[in-house]
């Protein structure tokens, strides 16, 4: 079981890395949004009720871009079923004789993979561009931590959704949902400055929880409470999303 | 009706229907523009009290970027569908007829232009009834003008791509010159409030003008110190942008 799902994770990996333009906007469009973010509304930090002790706002910014790109990281692994299934290649591995679970763990693994690289990426531009991580290495293992949980979550959420949908460009329609999500979060704002119904629907959204528990060692001296918070959110979109996966799994295999 | 504008009109016909008969791909495109608006001005509503940022709500300061947003969309995805066509061979069978190239290429980029005010309206409609304030009958109407000019400018560079890559795979590589090309400016905030590096970047980037003359209406009144410079930088965009397409269409199968 354990060879076949790092076999099946290498061949992930090794076909993303073949096809820059699946990797790509993993990092493109958030490192987009986080400029235009940071370039527009750097001033935001000088508001009443903003977090206090902030050193920048590229430094507040730095966990909303790291949580979109791990949900686009989700959509991508969704994106990448959708087409094996298309193409066949699913139908074939369902025929050989490996553990079937090993082709949802084997995808998941890649993207576990994968978004531990995109947490590096953010982090190493911020610190690149000035930001500062106040919990220092620990603070960003902890950040690479819970961004690879998170991650591993949202790579289970696509798969499931490509294991029903059967259609690339279905698993793709989910684009701008990743923004609504975003939006009523507290990834790219403190919750006190949300307009409503924003600020309201944040503090029940598992996002703000994920994101908070990144910001907080970016942005402070370690404080273990957001960041068990921020675990807690992850871990329980990786344990939802990695059950509905193979639940989704369970019934393609019965419907074939 | 001429053979050119009837060829024109064809191709801008089928653009449109594509809505209608495969409403699945073009619904988000529909949708993206006011998402985008109403979650920005849910999160950083707040930041209409930053000292001089000089307009009381933040919806109504972003929903032109909003507007322009569904030109980036609209446009991107026509050089989208070009490429798709081009893959399918549709495009080649296109090339075999009796019709200018030039035709060819007007019929793709003006179906943009129109298919840019199906998100524009829904975004208006969405705005209008949440409170934004309505800018008036010529602000509509200048806004409406510049919306379809840079749906068609975004289509000229979709459609350059699409020719040099002759795949959708390109695609991502479209929606990102759009979607730089709007937010690239003072899409957030006044120019004085923009960190130094972006208030460069938005004074170089011609979108920022365009961004002007569609927001003047919303935040004040039409004049034509906004509107006309807002003009001549579409215009500017629309003959380089067109002339390199042109180049890149009679490039292409030689």
């Amino acid at each position: 079981m354990t060879r076949t799902v790092w076999a099946l994770a290498r061949r992930a990996l090794r076909n993303l890395l073949r096809r820059p333009q699946f990797i790509a906007p993993l990092v493109v469009f958030p490192t987009l949004m986080l400029a235009v973010n940071v370039g527009g509304l750097s001033r935001t930090t000088t508001l009443p009720g903003f977090t206090p002790g902030v050193h920048g706002f590229l430094d507040f910014q730095l966990a909303a871009a790291i949580t979109q790109s791990l949900l686009l990281g989700g959509v991508s692994a969704g994106i990448a079923v959708a087409l094996e299934i298309e193409g066949g290649f699913f139908d074939r591995l369902v025929a050989a004789p490996i553990p079937r679970l090993a082709i949802v763990l084997g995808r998941l693994v890649a993207t576990t993979v994968i978004a531990v690289a995109q947490v590096a990426y953010f982090l190493a531009l911020g610190l690149i561009l000035g930001a500062h991580i106040r919990s220092g290495v620990p603070g960003a293992l902890l950040v690479a931590g819970i961004g690879a949980l998170a991650g591993t979550g949202f790579g289970a959420l696509g798969v499931m959704i490509a294991l029903r949908a059967r259609s690339a460009s279905t698993v793709q329609g989910i684009f701008p949902l990743v923004f609504v999500v975003l939006f009523v979060s507290t990834a790219f704002f403190p919750r006190n400055l949300l307009e409503s119904p924003a600020r309201e629907i944040a503090r029940f959204n598992p996002l703000s929880y994920l994101a908070d528990g990144m910001r907080e060692p970016i942005i402070h001296p370690l404080q273990l409470a957001a960041v068990l918070d921020g675990f807690a959110a992850a871990a329980g979109i990786a344990v939802v999303a990695g059950a509905l996966s193979v639940l989704a799994l369970r019934g393609r295999l019965r419907d074939a | 009706m001429t053979g050119a504008a009837r060829t024109v009109a064809a191709l801008a016909r089928r653009a449109l229907n594509e809505i209608f008969r495969v409403p699945g791909a073009a619904i988000p495109g529909i949708l993206a523009p006011t998402i985008f608006m109403l979650g920005l001005s849910s999160v950083f509503g707040n930041a209409v009290h930053i000292p001089h940022f000089g307009v009381s709500d933040f919806r109504t300061y972003i929903v032109p970027v909003g507007l322009l947003q569904a030109a980036g969309f609209t446009g991107a995805a026509t050089g989208v569908n070009l490429a798709r066509d081009i893959e399918q061979g549709w495009f080649d069978r296109l090339l075999l007829s009796p019709t200018p190239r030039v035709v060819l290429l007007a019929g793709i980029v003006s179906s943009a232009s129109l298919r840019a005010l199906l998100p524009s309206s829904f975004l208006l409609l969405v705005a209008t009834l949440l409170g934004v304030r309505f800018p008036g009958f010529l602000g509509i109407v200048v806004a409406a003008l510049l919306v379809m000019g840079l749906a068609m400018a975004i289509a000229f560079y979709a459609v350059i791509l699409a020719l040099r890559f002759r795949t959708q795979q390109a695609a991502p590589l479209m929606q990102m010159g759009g979607f730089i090309a709007v937010l690239f400016t003072s899409a957030y905030a006044p120019r004085a409030l923009l960190t130094p590096w972006l208030r460069t970047v938005s004074d170089l980037n011609p979108v920022t003008d365009v961004l002007t003359g569609v927001r003047q209406g919303f935040i004040g009144s039409v004049t034509w110190a906004d509107t006309g410079p807002a003009l001549l930088a579409l215009g500017a965009m629309l003959l380089v942008l067109g002339a390199l397409a042109v180049r890149g269409l009679r490039r292409t199968g030689v």
